[in-house]
């Protein structure tokens, strides 16, 4: 029992890491990294939905009509979604405008609707709620390195608070768009060559992906 | 202060692009971007769902959830416009237009989780735009995705002949280049804003 929890824990934060394993969530991943601040909210934000939508869909799954599922599922989810964007408007209405639209988003975000079908949809209510929230810390992670990076080199700041000094010359070009992308991209590599490094320890072959071989 | 229609049109194309500076809809952006022609498939289904929808959720917003009250109830009423009608497209169009079914209809269902369709009727209420300027950013955020995921496509095509380090390939690959393209769009700026 322990150890499957265990298990979960590795695979949702480093072998099948959201982010830059499968590629989800990512619209959001990218938008809101401009700021630790922002990002940190955003990223509970989606853990909550994360767990108490697996919750519920795992507590209705043998009740629920397989065919209409997905609507019941996208409901679900857009119901939690709901309360955190009243509870971010009432209590911090701030960072609810800083967060502009990116909140209500959270309902097209595929991590959550990926964990409900591939977890919660099979198992016991507990696990999956679990399950979920350690899929939306996962994401978090990742999207507080990206925005340590952005904030750091773009402000010079790391949740408002002076790291670097006078002499740093802030990159602009790290508060703008792009740099979300090669942030992104940057670490997707490094993850990717720390595995391949470890099969390579470990005597596996290395999954060759789509290379493309030259003639 | 009211800005025109045609501002906001060409805006959302260049310099606002929908999805190279709101990262929206990046997840189908990557999975369809290997092809070309798949990739002005799901466009033309994007750029005619979006125009359509904006305008759909702006009325439905305004004369709807408004006057009731109902302002908190927008995510999901927004969601619930948007699948019905890619489901009422899927089924007129299989009905009457087979051909253009065959060729756009695979590409619908994936646009019902496109989140670039929801943000833009998100922004639309934030930025609180009249019908005219909504049906602008629909449009205008269709055409700038297309262009986004065809400027992706082809150089994606050119590059499958050549080596790339191991760890890079497949997405890191096309993030790098979208950064790139994004960096190529922001000397767009300069000429108009809607911010």
């Amino acid at each position: 029992m322990k150890s499957q929890y265990r298990e979960i824990a590795k695979q949702t934060l480093w072998t099948d890491n959201p982010v830059i394993r499968q590629i989800l969530g990512i619209c959001s991943a990218l938008a809101v990294t401009n700021l630790v601040s922002n990002t940190l909210v955003m990223g509970i934000g989606v853990s909550l939905v994360t767990a108490f939508s697996s919750l519920t869909v795992s507590a209705l799954r043998k009740i629920m009509p397989n065919r209409v599922r997905m609507m019941v599922q996208t409901l679900i989810i857009a119901f939690y979604v709901i309360l955190v964007d009243i509870i971010l408007r009432a209590f911090f209405p701030d960072m609810s405008r800083a967060l502009g639209p990116y909140v209500g988003l959270i309902i097209t975000n595929c991590i959550i609707m990926g964990r409900c079908e591939a977890f919660a949809q099979t198992n016991k209510p507990l696990i999956s709620f679990y399950d979920g929230f350690m899929s939306g810390l996962g994401y978090t992670l990742v999207l507080a390195t990206i925005a340590i990076v952005r904030e750091l080199m773009g402000f010079g700041t790391i949740l408002g608070i002076q790291i670097l000094g006078e002499w740093w010359t802030p990159w602009t070009v790290m508060v703008m768009a792009p740099s979300a992308f090669f942030v992104l991209a940057i670490i997707i590599w490094v993850a990717n060559s720390i595995t391949d490094k470890k099969l390579h320890a470990a005597g596996k072959p290395v999954n060759k992906g789509v290379q493309a071989s030259g003639n | 202060m009211e800005i025109s229609p045609f501002v906001i049109f060409f805006a959302s194309i260049f310099t606002s692009n929908i999805l190279l500076t709101n990262f929206l809809g990046m997840y189908s952006y990557l999975s369809i971007s290997r092809d070309l022609k798949s990739s002005l498939g799901l466009g033309q289904a994007v750029i005619f769902v979006m125009t359509v929808t904006s305008v759909l959720n702006y009325l439905v917003y305004q004369y709807i959830l408004v006057p009731y009250n109902l302002d908190y109830l927008r995510f999901i009423v927004f969601i619930i416009v948007i699948a019905a009608f890619v489901q009422l497209v899927e089924m007129v169009l299989e009905r009457f237009m087979p051909n253009l079914y065959y060729t756009l209809g695979i590409f619908l269902p994936l646009i019902t989780v496109n989140c670039a369709i929801l943000g833009v009727a998100l922004f639309l209420v934030i930025r609180e735009y009249n019908l005219l300027q909504s049906l602008a950013y629909g449009a205008g955020g269709g055409i700038g995705w297309t262009l986004a995921i065809l400027a992706l496509a082809g150089i994606r095509q050119k590059v499958d002949e050549t080596k790339v380090p191991k760890g890079l390939q497949g997405a890191g690959f096309a993030m790098i280049v979208t950064g790139i393209i994004a960096l190529a769009f922001i000397g767009f700026s300069g000429i108009l804003s809607i911010q």
